[in-house]
């Protein structure tokens, strides 16, 4: 038999060995035992210790007789250490191969002959410049691939518009009730608890000089203008987004866009559209009830910790905000939920065959989206305040 | 170095395997002689692969005994790589490792031994399976159809393992490259005296590489015997799978 079970080995045979008698300029070697995997450990040691006697002698033979098992492993060891002897004009023979190892042993001689050509190790300098220099170029492919997915997007819009029919109004409802409805517990507790934190803080820092009622100000303003939408924005992104690039690239994987396109179908007006003209649509919506739990959560700090009535909390609030702050926040959703979509969608798509590639794929847009939207609402802090909103 | 009673690679009395209140096989039995190449048929859906699987140990029974190599299955735990190699259909290849870590992956987890060494296995038996050294470098997702299945060749075999199992080795593959395959499948099982459980329907397959056959139908083991024995068996179900207008056609052109 070729090998046994580990343990089996043990308890019949003993441990291989290997006996080395030079005679003059031969050096001859006598393996025994089994020489199988199992007892690799050893094999390299013994194969090690006349690495030195063979590189000596002038010519080694290889006494095959005395070995109980032999696998590949085994095998290969041995013409590793015939090979070593053969080289530089010196020789190396096998003698009393037995009769059903042969065949293993003719197979193990014709292995490993060829190396390839290696690839020189490059230099860690270039290789650094050329990662820098790769990633540029990759950062540019990046902005191509996002302008591509969003001129897809308007071709596929106008074409919505020019036949209302095409819509895919079933998958946009799923979609919808998908990211937008099934996301409204959590996005409500979380804005909830981020107005209350904001408003503890007020409470807790105004106090020291008397200006606790700025806190509604500061609540009302940041809550409505910036972190309603940046907070749902990031969720969404990390509930949503991540998803949206999951399913399409396992259907990328699976090769069913492929199926679609042959079957004179776009991808874009199939999957795509209603995804993201979902996320346009929900993402306002969950500002909206986001920030309203926001004021909320500050509504009932205000009252548990700062001793201000829901009244006051709320006539304070009416004097501090105007319609141009609510204005502001909102205006920003669809646009991130455009950004956070193409993303998601583009880079779904930019999935290759492995599980791997799914997971790195997923990473990058979560991160690339939040991003993004961070970026994004720095654009708009510029441009509101340039027109004096 | 043999005992008589160990002329057995696999043996499987009275098994009973189901899922709910299906029962899929039904006391089945069945010898795998040392050395041979065993060929299993059957419907699809009739539970080939269960009893493949069952074997490995992926499936629980619900009763009956198996032993592979003396020993009861089940026992085998880390060391089965070392009892068994399998070739799964699909070919399961970890796909974010590359071709040559896919084979060393087996030597890794169950040997102690150098990285060199390591290496050269690998390409070895890359070698052994018809592949060339330069394809160690490439990930699954570059590998055809052919090639995928010799590198999981190659890493089911990456321990000299006694048994191998295979399941639908040459679905997929194009007549020639299915033919190579067989070929590849009936020399190594030569030289590294290998015992080979097949699950087939490749009926070239069958008669050319197969010492015996054994077709499972209704839960059990209706027929086992030499291709020749199958093609004469009077059993309902062998007769139509043997003797349908498919097959006939087939046979009829080998002839």
């Amino acid at each position: 038999m070729g090998t046994n079970c580990p343990d089996e080995v043990e308890s019949v045979n003993h441990e291989p060995l290997l006996h080395a008698t030079p005679s003059g300029d031969v050096l001859k070697l006598r393996p025994e035992g089994p020489w199988t995997a199992a007892n690799v450990v050893t094999l390299e040691t013994l194969s090690r210790s006349v690495g030195t006697d063979v590189d000596r002698s002038r010519a080694v033979t290889l006494d095959m007789s005395g070995i109980s098992a032999l696998d590949t492993l085994g095998a290969w060891v041995l013409e590793k250490l015939s090979r070593r002897a053969a080289t530089s004009g010196r020789s190396a023979e096998f003698v009393g191969v037995a009769d059903h190892f042969s065949g293993l042993m003719d197979e193990v001689r014709q292995v490993n002959r060829h190396t390839p050509a290696a690839s020189a190790a490059p230099n860690p300098v270039l290789a650094r410049l050329g990662e820098l220099g790769k990633s540029t170029v990759g950062a540019r492919e990046d902005i191509t691939i996002f302008l591509q997915m969003l001129g897809a997007l308007f071709m596929a819009i106008i074409g919505v518009l020019r036949r209302p029919r095409s819509l895919r109004l079933t998958s946009l409802v799923y979609q919808l009730y998908r990211i937008g409805w099934q996301a409204i517990p959590i996005v409500t507790l979380i804005t909830f608890l981020i107005g209350a934190i904001i408003a503890q803080q007020g409470f807790f820092h105004f106090r020291r000089f008397g200006a606790e009622s700025y806190t509604v100000d500061m609540v009302g303003i940041l809550v409505l203008r910036e972190l309603g939408v940046l907070i749902v924005a990031i969720m969404v992104a990390g509930r949503s987004g991540s998803a949206y690039t999951a399913e399409l690239g396992s259907m990328k994987m699976r090769e069913e866009i492929d199926a679609l396109s042959t079957m004179g179908l776009d991808p874009v007006d199939v999957l795509i559209l209603p995804r993201v003209a979902a996320l346009v649509i929900a993402l306002p919506i969950l500002t909206f009830i986001g920030s309203i739990a926001a004021l909320y959560g500050g509504g009932l700090v205000a009252q548990l910790y700062g001793d201000m009535g829901p009244a006051i909390y709320i006539a304070r609030l009416h004097e501090a905000i105007s319609v141009a702050h609510f204005e502001v926040g909102i205006l920003k959703a669809p646009f991130m939920a455009l950004v956070i979509g193409i993303v998601a969608c583009s880079e779904g798509l930019r999935v290759k065959g492995s599980a791997e590639s799914l997971g790195r794929q997923t990473t990058t847009s979560v991160v690339k989206s939040i991003f993004l939207v961070i970026v994004l609402d720095g654009l708009f802090a510029i441009f509101f305040a340039s027109i004096g909103m | 170095m043999e005992e008589p009673q160990d002329q057995f690679a696999i043996r499987v009395r009275d098994l009973v395997v189901g899922f709910g209140r299906q029962t899929v096989l039904d006391h089945l039995s069945l010898d795998v002689r040392r050395g041979e190449i065993l060929g299993l048929v059957g419907a699809s859906g009739g539970g080939k692969s269960v009893l493949m699987r069952t074997i490995i140990g992926l499936i629980p029974r619900r009763s009956g005994t198996i032993d592979v190599m003396g020993r009861p299955a089940g026992n085998h735990g880390r060391g089965a790589a070392m009892a068994w190699g399998i070739l799964f259909q699909q070919g399961a290849l970890f796909s974010s490792l590359t071709v040559r870590q896919n084979v060393q992956f087996p030597l890794r987890e169950n040997l102690v031994l150098s990285q060199e060494l390591m290496d050269e296995i690998a390409i070895a038996k890359l070698e052994m399976v018809g592949l060339r050294a330069e394809d160690a470098d490439k990930y699954p997702a570059e590998l055809s159809g052919g090639m995928t299945k010799r590198v999981a060749l190659a890493r089911a075999l990456a321990l000299d393992p006694p048994i191998l199992f295979l399941d639908e080795p040459t679905s997929g593959l194009d007549p020639i490259a299915a033919g190579e395959f067989d070929a590849l499948i009936k020399t190594l099982q030569k030289t590294l005296e290998l015992t080979v459980f097949m699950v087939t329907h490749d009926l070239a397959s069958l008669t050319t590489v197969c010492d015996r056959v054994a077709a499972l139908a209704d839960g059990k083991i209706v027929a086992i015997g030499p291709m020749r024995e199958l093609l004469q068996s009077e059993h309902p179900w062998v007769r139509a799978y043997f003797h349908g207008k498919r097959s006939q056609m087939l046979q009829h052109e080998m002839r």
